[in-house]
């Protein structure tokens, strides 16, 4: 089991620096659409199967797998863009970004004192580099929809995080987060929509404005 | 001795045959009947009968380019080993004398394109360089991560560590197919195939290799088609080896790496079909990519 | 003093050869072609008489002592050669003779031959003093010889007084090196008052000292010494004097002359107690930073000196990588690593000075032959200087570490350290050590970006240029200095265990008790090689066979992809070459200045387009601090008004305060 977790918290990282490298807002949501479904994954494969794993991978699958990616691709759909256009900081330098992040994530990860069964498991490492991966797409990008995606990719850090501790951890909180996450998006879908109305753009530099 | 002939033979022997499967694999996807497998033996023993064509511009580096293309890669497969078959010279670090070989190869290849003063040739000249500036650092940590796997400094060792089938249940399982990843990605970009550069267009602005062959005709173009056959050869054997169990019975590892060989071209007409070329500027991208992923491969193993 | 004549005193009468040959010339007066012949003399007989002395010390690793009489003055003229000396000597002797030899027809230009004897006094003063400041025995010799070497080479540097950007540039080192001289200056009083004398046999007493002693003393030469070397970020002086000064002079500076100031940075290691290991990480990093942006800027530079120049800084990274690594793997534990990664360093030293001299020369000679060095103005001259442009080539695969030259051995026995090291280590510190080879790896292939464009767009196509088409081969005898170093990179890199071996002894005074690189890493490699020549005998048997049966048509023009008459105005151009790499791989930080002509008006005016490669640490981070302290001491200034009664109240008050000071304490 321990191999089928690696593995998939191994596509979970990799899948990261895809993100970051790349500039097509479709491939983007499907990539994060796809890391939350491997992500949905693991509470099987790392509790076994019973209700409560069986619960919770089922919710994050239908969330994170199918009606987030939905609704933004419906979101991309109706303001009619594809691509962003120029990052803050380029795609070859947050790709090394992440890369580097990854990287102090693992060196981290070592010195952090963790229970022995998860010295060698990649949990920590994965959970920390995801969401210094979130948080550089929240940085570097303009376009609010990769700012949402930016959003999911560290809500799924946590996920990561969240699934450690689900047995420390009631699943009343793991649905807190997921719920939180999906007023969030439902938030900055109707955000969105309204910033388009008003300027035409989804670009988040246009909000500056709004400051006077 | 025996591991000498054997690889000559492979490399002069089962080189050609490679583009031409690829040829293949790209014209069945596309409904077509191809040309035969053994297309290019056939062009190169045309090639090689023919008189040439010298550009008045042109000085000896213009003929020792071909030449120098098709020696190293003949070196270079006595370096590497063919699955079962040892390399027939192998010392400590002769890995670092793999990658600085085709730097030599590189650099004449290069010279000799600069050499014919065609604006063409100088464009492809000038993107192979910058684009083997990416290259070169991932097949160097591709190397080191098995010089840490093996704990030994030969091109044999390396690969012979990861050869006897503990492949995927050791813990280092996902540097090693991260590796082969990256190499795979390397064998496209270097003996440019499709996502980097088009083999079959001739004269397009965005094409890397063939444009800098573009003067060479009759036994000087033979040398750099076979040189360029080799080196696909020898890259596939990177991967090969890196994938491939061995089972001890010399023959049928052979038979299996020969077969891997020919896998790995269909994978590359597989690729070829079904993708596009990449904008010129996606091509650094991808590149760095690699790199950063190799790097990645690294750090799984380090830790 | 030993009485008979011994090794040394070769060593000093090579000396005083130099001597002989800077003084002589000047008593020529207007005799210009015999104080050519004279001072030219001086040099070679020079370095003929040091050559045998250098080789002895490094095979027999023996260490003399020579105290010549200096009557009248208390000061000890002190030298003393061991086998380091004597590893740093080899190189300069070596080279002052292929300098001097080439010199002689380089100089014969008529607007230079009027110089003669100038620059041949300053040539053998700063030969003379190169090998003093290697064979110093104390802190005040050195320091002279140091000085000497530094004013000599400036006013090398600014031979050709009419150019505006040779005394620019000149100006500059000037600055630079006597900024560096200051810290030097620093290091050698603090261990004086430290070790009581200015022997450099007494600062054994410097093992002593506390880590945070040493610490200070490390910075003080680190600065001191990596001005003058060229390490980055303190090379801002190196490339625009490299390209200004006369060619042999740049060979000159660039093969040995601030080699010296690695053998100064070496010889204080030797002094100090061990430093802690992120010492040896920091130069590291200095290194590798600086050869990964002395390489980017080397391929983007338009003048052919200027980007050789650059090349510099790279190599210098390399060694000052080995060097550093030795330091951090001999701090850590791993011996053999270090032991391979100092060999490694060292040999670098040998290797870049025989193969940036030969690149300097053969730039010289393009230079003699048509008069520029705007590489988008040359083009062509593989033909029109045939054997020229096979040493360039000999020199441009030595530098991008082709096999078989010997940059090839060098790096591949740092790579060989780190890697060593990256197995024997764990976790992040076995990453450092691979990303260090990593890098490495990719200087590698940026080396060829910048080596391909110098020698591809120069040597190759079409002349671009009226000049370059009136090109002429060299004389015999600036052929023959650039073979010489030609023909030892190709020796080392065929047979690598002589220099190893020759290695062995300087090794032993760094690091004692280290093993022998040789016997880490078996060279030459453990192979059957004679398969190998016949494999290589067939092959070339081969392309010869097939030449032969097939025609060549010659006589075309070069395949112009459809257009009817391609010109040599349609060639790739150097700042062509490397555009893609320049503005897809570099960044932002080597961009040069681009000044765009305005947008278009209605009324369309002149407009200029104009591009200016400043070194970017130059211009942002040295300019702007200089500017701002001129601006400090401007603000100072106003202290002095020039009226004698504001002196007399200035010498007042200091004389209340000083009074105040010691009524007080």
């Amino acid at each position: 089991m321990t191999n089928v977790t690696s593995s998939l918290l191994l596509a979970v990282i990799l899948l990261n620096f895809f993100i970051l490298g790349t500039s097509r807002l479709g491939a983007c949501i499907r990539v994060v659409a796809l890391q939350g479904a491997l992500l949905s994954l693991l509470p099987l494969f790392l509790y076994g199967v019973n209700i409560h794993s069986l619960l919770l991978s089922a919710g994050a699958l239908l969330l994170k797998g199918w009606i987030i990616p939905w609704l933004l691709f419906r979101a991309i759909r109706q303001v009619k863009i594809r691509r962003e256009i120029e990052p803050r900081i380029g795609y070859i330098t947050s790709l090394m970004l992440g890369a580097l992040t990854t990287a102090i994530a693992f060196i981290f990860a070592d010195r952090l004192p963790l229970q022995p069964e998860h010295m060698q498991s990649l949990f920590i490492p994965a959970a920390l580099s995801t969401l210094a991966a979130g948080f550089l797409m929240l940085i570097t990008r303009r376009k609010a929809i990769t700012q949402v995606l930016g959003y999911l990719i560290f809500e799924n850090g946590i996920f990561i995080f969240g699934v450690l501790l689900t047995e420390a951890m009631p699943l009343m909180v793991e649905t807190g987060v997921l719920l939180d996450l999906l007023v969030a998006i439902f938030v900055m879908g109707i955000v969105m929509n309204h910033i388009n109305r008003e300027y035409s753009s989804i670009n988040t530099e246009h909000l500056c404005l709004l400051k006077e | 001795m025996t591991n000498f002939l054997l690889h000559l033979l492979l490399i002069f022997g089962l080189a050609p045959l490679l583009p031409g499967v690829i040829a293949r694999t790209k014209a069945v996807i596309a409904g077509r009947k191809g040309q035969p497998l053994t297309q290019l033996y056939r062009d190169l023993w045309k090639l090689f009968r023919k008189d040439l064509v010298l550009s008045r511009t042109t000085t000896w580096i213009f003929r020792a380019g071909p030449l120098i293309g098709f020696a190293v890669p003949v070196l270079g497969a006595l370096l590497l080993p063919f699955g079962p078959a040892a390399a027939p010279l192998s010392f400590t670090g002769d890995f670092v004398l793999y990658v600085y070989l085709f730097g030599l190869a590189r650099f004449f290849t290069i010279l000799a394109a600069l050499d014919t003063g065609s604006s063409f040739e100088g464009m492809g000249a000038a993107r192979e360089a910058t684009f083997s500036i990416l290259v070169e650092p991932t097949i160097f940590v591709a190397f080191i991560i098995l010089v840490r796997i093996s704990g030994d400094f030969s091109l044999n060792a390396m690969f012979g560590a990861v050869g006897s089938g503990k492949l995927l249940q050791s813990p280092t399982a996902f540097s090693l197919i991260l590796t082969a990843f990256c190499l795979f990605i390397v064998l496209l970009a270097e003996n440019c195939r499709i996502p980097f550069d088009d083999p079959n267009t001739h004269l397009e602005l965005t094409m890397i290799h063939e444009v800098m062959v573009l003067d060479h005709s009759g036994p000087d173009f033979g040398l750099i088609l076979y040189g360029t056959a080799m080196k696909l050869l020898l890259s596939s054997a990177m991967v090969v080896n890196l994938l491939l169990p061995v089972s001890g019975n010399l023959l049928l590892d052979l038979t299996a790496f020969c077969g891997a060989l020919l896998l790995i071209a269909v994978a590359v007409g597989l690729v070829e079909s079904a993708m596009a070329r990449l904008r010129l500027i996606r091509v650094p991208q991808l590149l760095i990519g690699t790199t950063l992923l190799s790097f990645f491969g690294l750090i799984l193993l380090l830790r | 003093m030993p009485t008979s004549p011994s090794a040394i005193h070769l060593v000093l009468l090579a000396i005083l050869l130099f001597f002989a040959g800077a003084v002589l010339p000047m008593a020529c007066g207007r005799r210009q072609r015999l104080a050519h012949v004279m001072g030219m003399a001086g040099a070679l007989a020079g370095a003929l008489a040091g050559l045998p002395a250098a080789l002895l010390f490094l095979l027999t690793g023996q260490t003399e002592h020579v105290q010549p009489v200096w009557p009248g003055t208390g000061l000890q003229f002190a030298l003393s050669v061991d086998a380091l000396a004597a590893f740093f000597l080899l190189p300069v002797f070596l080279l002052v003779f292929c300098c001097a030899l080439y010199a002689h027809r380089y100089l014969d230009l008529p607007s230079r031959g009027g110089r003669a004897a100038r620059h041949w006094f300053f040539f053998n003063v700063l030969a003379a003093s190169m090998a003093l400041v290697v064979g110093a025995a104390n802190s005040f010799v050195f320091l002279v010889a140091w000085e000497v070497m530094s004013l000599s080479s400036f006013f090398l540097v600014v031979h050709d007084l009419g150019d505006e950007q040779a005394r620019r540039a000149g100006w500059l080192y000037l600055v630079a090196t006597h900024l560096g001289t200051a810290f030097l200056f620093g290091l050698f009083l603090a261990e004086y008052r430290l070790a009581g004398s200015l022997d450099f046999s007494s600062f054994e007493v410097l093992r002593g000292l506390p880590p945070s002693g040493a610490l200070v003393f490390f910075a003080l030469a680190l600065i001191g010494f990596g001005t003058k070397a060229g390490m980055f970020p303190l090379h801002c002086w190196l490339p625009e004097a490299h390209a200004a000064a006369p060619s042999h002079v740049s060979a000159l500076m660039s093969g040995v002359m601030i080699k010296t100031a690695l053998y100064g940075l070496l010889r204080i290691c030797t002094f100090l107690p061990p430093l802690p290991a992120w010492c040896g990480l920091l130069l590291a990093g200095l290194g590798i930073s600086g050869s990964l942006y002395g390489i980017a800027l080397a391929a983007l530079q338009p003048d052919l000196k200027k980007s050789l120049a650059y090349s510099t800084v790279e190599n210098i990274g390399i060694i000052l990588l080995g060097i550093g690594l030795w330091l951090y793997c001999g701090a850590t534990g791993h011996p053999g690593a270090a032991a391979l990664c100092l060999a490694g360093a060292l040999l670098h030293v040998w290797n870049h000075a025989l193969f940036k001299s030969l690149l300097f020369l053969g730039a010289g000679s393009i230079l003699h032959a048509t008069g520029t060095r705007t590489i988008s103005k040359l083009g062509g001259l593989l033909r029109r200087m045939p054997v020229t442009g096979i040493l360039l080539l000999a020199g441009g695969a030595a530098i991008a570490a082709l096999p078989p030259l010997n940059g090839f051995v060098s790096e591949l026995l740092i790579y060989l350290g780190l890697i060593k090291a990256g197995l024997a280590a764990a976790g992040g510190q076995a990453f450092v050590f691979m990303l260090f080879a990593a890098l490495l790896a990719l200087t590698g292939g940026m080396v060829l970006l910048a080596v391909t464009r110098l020698l591809g767009i120069t040597l190759g196509g079409e002349p671009l240029s009226e000049m370059s088409a009136r090109a002429h081969e060299s004389s015999p005898s600036m052929l023959a200095a650039m073979a010489i170093p030609a023909l030892v990179c190709l020796g080392i890199g065929i047979a690598p265990q002589v220099p190893l071996a020759l290695l062995a002894k300087p090794m032993a005074i760094l690091a004692p008790g280290s093993p022998n690189p040789a016997a880490v890493i078996p060279l030459p490699f453990n192979a059957d090689w004679s398969l190998v020549a016949l494999l290589l005998t067939a092959i070339t048997v081969f392309g010869l066979f097939l030449r032969r049966r097939s025609r060549p048509q010659p006589g075309q023009t070069t395949w112009g992809c459809g257009f009817s008459r391609p010109s040599a105005r349609m060639a790739y151009t150097a700042g062509g070459y490397s555009q893609f790499a320049q503005d897809e791989i570099y960044g932002r930080g080597p961009q040069p200045k681009v000044e765009q002509p305005d947008r278009l008006g209605f009324f369309p005016a002149l407009r200029r387009f104009h591009r200016e490669f400043r070194d970017p640490v130059l211009a942002r981070w040295f300019s702007p601090l200089f500017i701002r302290c001129a601006g400090l001491a401007h603000t100072c200034h106003r202290l002095q008004a020039g009226q004698m009664n504001i002196y007399l109240t200035y010498i007042f008050l200091a004389t209340v305060l000083l009074l105040g000071w010691s009524f007080l304490w």
